[in-house]
């Protein structure tokens, strides 16, 4: 059945009037009396030890409430219950320049900056580790002590036998790829504000309330919960409007629980916002990812082994680490059918900030440099690129050689309908000079299927209350971050109970008042607290059911609740449609005369005695007989991934299954100039097999943005590090593109119904981003004939390329550079290097020519 | 610093505010005002999340100083409602999915109304190009370009709602 009234029709978000007229608030427009602001002094040294913090001189400052250092609060946390290596604020040594070493809370921003200034550390600088290579032949100055050549975490998987795929393989090609580090640059700044209610019995600070710009409220109760040794109960995250997560927002980030810290010292509420350039340094993003990977194909097409080595530059602390390299070698999976396949994946520590989970978490560097090989392999096979892909498809429903269960599979009808919009069979290599067409594919999971707190509670809670008035209020964890995750609760609950979607209300996201949800990653949100929405309703559905059948004289099982009206089976009949209509007229008079409680009760009554039984009644009708028969009227529904679905028994096998996965192809069409190396995206037409399209606008916007961000990881962003330091941390300098460098995305809704989805649904919101960077690869070389191995492709690094295919001398750009006298490039400053408080520059410097003894470092 | 008195016009009201001669536009709106549609996205004028409408013109207020817009009528996202109600570019953003997380939206808003008040039919490089000073995240902009689009043809029939999404 696809005949709707809620879902599946392009609905605005429920929350988009709070957006469109500033209304909304985010967590940095909240202010409560008394509150201050705290501000963060960083590390301006990539890895040394903390000999001496002095706080007295900014302590005397006036309108200096508190100054919080690392052992104010000094338990370790992570997001994962393996990577416990962080603190607060550091405790003894900081790993990354930015690492935090103290907060300053005072009464308002320019007080704090200045007292930050007047805080005195002394530091013993030490040998940092910029390079994962060179970083895991470490002996001695580990980053961690516990963690032997700075080795976060590795792991060896063959499935299958690879070394006879290989021996099978007509054509092998082998390369190492290499993805620049990207980061999520959400438009809104990281933000808390903490404040400690004073308890009435004791009359002491008691309970503490967070409001934080957080993807997952529940991980940021419990990790609070951790390190200010409080009992979870006693702590409520309240999760204001999100300006945008993409992962970043998914861990605790240090400030979130800084401010907690400051606000319990000072005695006082305090908000931190970090500047845009904080932001960059707390990062959690995409990891710069070295990928070694060999495929083999028979002459056919179909691959026969996939050997993929994968090195992530990790940064200092663990974050989501393990989680990621386990998804870029699970997902080698789960998208064609694969034999054989080896995966060793290295997660390196190095003294820059750490990375964590990023849309499309670990699977999209590796997705770019498979993609790509397939293609380079479908050349030399001579077969087309899009004909590789269709003769590699999984026989779905079917469990891959990992483990994963795959049961809708969209992917077939994604690469068909990309190649039949683009024209790919028609304008595929005839394009002329400079330009060209590239294709790849891509998915992602629908949530994890094992949560990272091993436990086996549901990922997704929900309960639902409806009072006599007909108002139906849902309460979910789940996290709205931009993405639509109120609109879709919101529209499954009155799909499912046949009600308008004015009647529902959202409570998301306050540990108070919502159930546990493991919040909003992993594009888990439609599937798994979509299927607790639905559940819930379906409860209370029940109730409402079988007290309307009483008063109708029926059985539950004879109605059909639809379009606020709950209508007898029978006459729904085949002739459903004009019914519904004529049913609604008197309804609409029934309501336009709404009246409250007690008199419409009376009201409704007298109506039912004068009409006796009756086909049909309204939503409030049923609602009112349901409470009066029941007492109440609410329902819970959970979700918790089925067993089957959980994956293989092998080490680090609970990462990668998903209960369902979305599938994603993609044509790009680019040009390039061969005079400069500059690629132009024109146009990207990505299909996306979403299950059902509960809301085809959001599936839509998704889409683009998800093409869009990878088009940014594609072409210009990435994270510059010169020793330790971030080249580019302002949005300007990070690139991220624009409207003019944006190309025209044709989103294409691809629908497979998933047997386990809400109402089919799966996820749409991350899946598309791996296809876009290897689409743009492919299309580069159908453009200009040259291999793109280093993401972002640069016109620096298409122009190195095409040089080299023609045997030309590289072109060094910074060749006879004087930087005494920097002409032509002028060093990012940045507000560290400007205090004068970076690592040592290079001998040459201005700056170190000016004040020769100011430099800090003794290496 | 010493703070000196400072008289602002907001959205036709007019406020005295002692505020610091080095305060930024933006934190007098967002700090001294209680105006916190206007959003800080970064502190050097790269992401437009600020714009706001100085005498009419897009302005970013996180690098301008409070100060020097006295006697001039600024505009904010809280001053673009019509009579308690949406504008029309306001509604069709929200309808054609050109708002997701909403962090930008205020900024691009402000943008817009000032692109369509001086050209009120524009071309798609006209809007690429209006819109470059303003960043956003999450929407890839395309969904920006059918809401605009679908305000102007609002505007054109007269009618306050723009028409929704049909397919």
């Amino acid at each position: 059945m696809t005949d709707f009234s809620v879902i599946g029709k392009p609905i605005a978000m429920i929350d988009a009037a709070g957006k469109t007229t500033g209304a909304g608030k985010y967590t940095d427009d909240l202010s409560v009396p008394g509150m201050l602001v705290g501000r963060i002094l960083h590390s301006p040294y990539p890895h040394a030890r903390i000999k001496r913090i002095d706080t007295s001189r900014a302590e005397k400052l006036e309108g200096v409430v508190a100054v919080a250092i690392g052992k104010d609060a000094p338990n370790t946390y992570g997001i994962l219950p393996v990577g416990h290596d962080e603190h607060a604020l550091a405790l003894d040594k900081v790993r990354y320049v930015g690492d935090n070493v103290a907060c300053v809370a005072a009464v308002d921003e320019a007080t704090a900056d200045r007292a930050l200034e007047l805080i005195d550390v002394e530091y013993e600088v030490l040998p940092a580790y910029f390079d994962p290579e060179e970083s895991m032949k470490a002996e001695t100055d580990l980053i961690h002590d516990n963690k032997p050549h700075n080795l976060e975490k590795d792991y060896h998987h063959v499935f299958g036998d690879p070394d006879k795929g290989f021996a099978e393989a007509d054509c092998v090609a082998e390369a190492r790829f290499v993805a620049g580090e990207v980061t999520h640059a959400a438009m809104e700044p990281h933000s808390t504000l903490a404040s400690f209610e004073i308890d009435s019995q004791t009359g002491k600070p008691g309970r503490l309330i967070v409001w934080s710009s957080t993807q997952v409220p529940y991980y940021l109760q419990h990790k609070l919960s951790l390190v200010l040794d409080v009992p979870m109960a006693q702590i409520r995250v309240i999760k204001p409007l999100v300006g945008g997560g993409f992962g970043g927002k998914s861990e605790v980030i240090p400030l979130e629980i800084i401010a907690a810290i400051a606000a319990r010292k000072a005695r006082a509420p305090v908000k931190i916002t970090y500047t845009r350039e904080e932001v960059f340094w707390a990062h959690r993003g995409r990891p710069r990812t070295l990928i070694d990977l060999k495929t083999g194909v028979k002459r056919d097409g179909s691959i026969t082994a996939v050997k993929a080595r994968v090195m992530q530059d990790g940064g200092a602390y663990c974050s989501y680490g393990v989680v990621t390299i386990l998804y870029s070698g699970a997902l080698l999976g789960a998208l064609y059918d694969i034999p054989n396949i080896q995966y060793d994946g290295y997660r390196v520590l190095t003294n820059k900030p750490a990375c964590g989970a990023m849309r499309g978490h670990g699977t999209v560097n590796v997705r770019f440099a498979f993609e790509s090989q397939l293609d380079e392999l479908a050349a030399r096979i001579n077969l087309d690129p899009a004909e590789i892909r269709r003769r590699n498809l999984l026989k779905a429903p079917c469990v891959t050689v990992n483990g994963l269960r795959v049961q809708s599979y969209g992917l077939p009808e994604c690469i068909e309908k990309t190649i039949e919009r683009s024209g790919w069979r028609d304008r595929k290599g005839k394009l002329g000079k400079g330009r060209g067409l590239g294709i790849a594919c891509s998915h992602y999971v629908s949530g994890a299927a094992n949560s990272i707190i091993r436990s086996d509670m549901p990922h997704s809670t929900v309960n639902i209350k409806i009072d006599r008035d007909g108002g139906v209020v849902v309460y979910t964890g789940a996290s709205e971050i931009g993405q639509g995750s109120d609109t879709m609760t919101a529209q499954i609950a009155a799909e499912t109970l046949g009600c308008s979607l004015g009647r529902i209300r959202i409570v998301a996201a306050d540990t108070d008042l919502t159930p546990i949800d493991i919040g909003s990653y992993s594009s888990r949100v439609t599937f798994m607290a979509g299927n607790a929405t639905l559940r819930a309703a379906v409860e209370v559905k029940k109730q409402i059911a079988s007290a309307a059948a009483r008063k109708m004289g029926c059985t539950a099982d004879d109605l059909v609740f639809r379009d606020d009206l709950v209508v007898r089976k029978k006459l729904a009949g085949e002739s459903h449609a004009a019914t519904l209509v004529s049913a609604a007229v008197p309804s609409e008079a029934s309501v336009s005369e709404r009246v409250e409680g007690q008199i419409l009760r009376g009201s409704l009554q007298q109506k039912r005695k004068d009409e006796g039984p009756k086909d049909s009644m309204s939503f409030e009708e049923a609602v009112v007989a349901a409470i009066d028969f029941h007492g109440t009227l609410t329902g819970t529904g959970s979700y918790a991934p089925p067993a089957e679905a959980r994956g293989g028994k092998h080490k680090g096998g609970g990462v990668g299954p998903s209960p369902a996965y979305s599938y994603s192809a993609q044509v790009a069409e680019v040009s390039v100039d061969e005079g400069t190396g500059e690629v132009t995206v024109h146009k990207v037409w990505a299909a996306h097999d979403c299950g059902r399209a509960l809301n085809p606008v959001s599936v839509e916007g998704q889409i683009i943005g998800s093409v869009w961000m990878g088009m940014g990881q594609a072409l210009t962003e990435e994270m510059v590090w010169k020793d330790g330091m971030l080249m580019n941390p302002g949005l300007l300098e990070y690139r991220s593109p624009s409207s003019v460098e944006s190309p025209e995305v044709e989103p294409i809704i691809v629908e497979s119904i998933d047997p386990e989805g809400p109402f089919g649904a799966k996820e749409c919101s991350e899946g598309s981003l791996a296809a876009t960077i290897p689409a743009i690869a492919n299309a580069i070389f159908d453009a200009v004939g040259v291999r793109m191995h280093e993401s972002p492709f640069t016109p620096e690094r298409v122009l190195a390329a095409l040089r080299a295919k023609k045997n030309a001398k590289p072109i060094n750009l910074t060749d006879g550079v004087d930087p005494t006298n920097p002409a032509r490039f002028r060093e990012h400053g940045g507000s560290l290097w400007f205090k004068g408080k970076g690592p040592e520059r290079h001998a040459l410097d201005p700056s170190r020519l000016a004040a020769p003894l100011e430099a800090g470092g003794d290496d | 610093m010493k703070k000196e008195l400072i008289e602002l016009r907001v959205n036709g009201r007019a406020y005295e505010l002692a505020l610091e001669p080095c305060t930024l536009l933006l934190d007098a709106l967002r700090l001294d005002l209680q105006l916190t549609g206007s959003k800080r996205g970064c502190d050097d004028s790269s992401c437009g999340s600020c714009t706001v409408q100085v005498d009419g013109i897009p302005m970013l207020s996180c690098t301008m100083l409070a100060a020097s817009c006295e006697g001039q009528e600024i505009t904010t996202i809280e001053g673009v409602c019509e009579h308690g109600s949406l504008a029309a570019i306001q509604k069709a953003y929200g309808d054609w999915g050109g708002a997701q997380c909403g962090f930008c939206t205020p900024g691009f808003i402000m943008t817009v109304k000032h692109l369509l008040r001086a050209n009120p039919d524009p071309t798609d490089a006209e809007i690429r190009g209006a819109l470059s000073g303003n960043l956003c995240r999450c929407t890839g902009y395309n969904q920006m370009y059918q809401a605009i689009k679908a305000a102007i043809v609002a505007e054109q029939k007269g009618v306050a709602r723009a028409s929704s999404p049909a397919r």
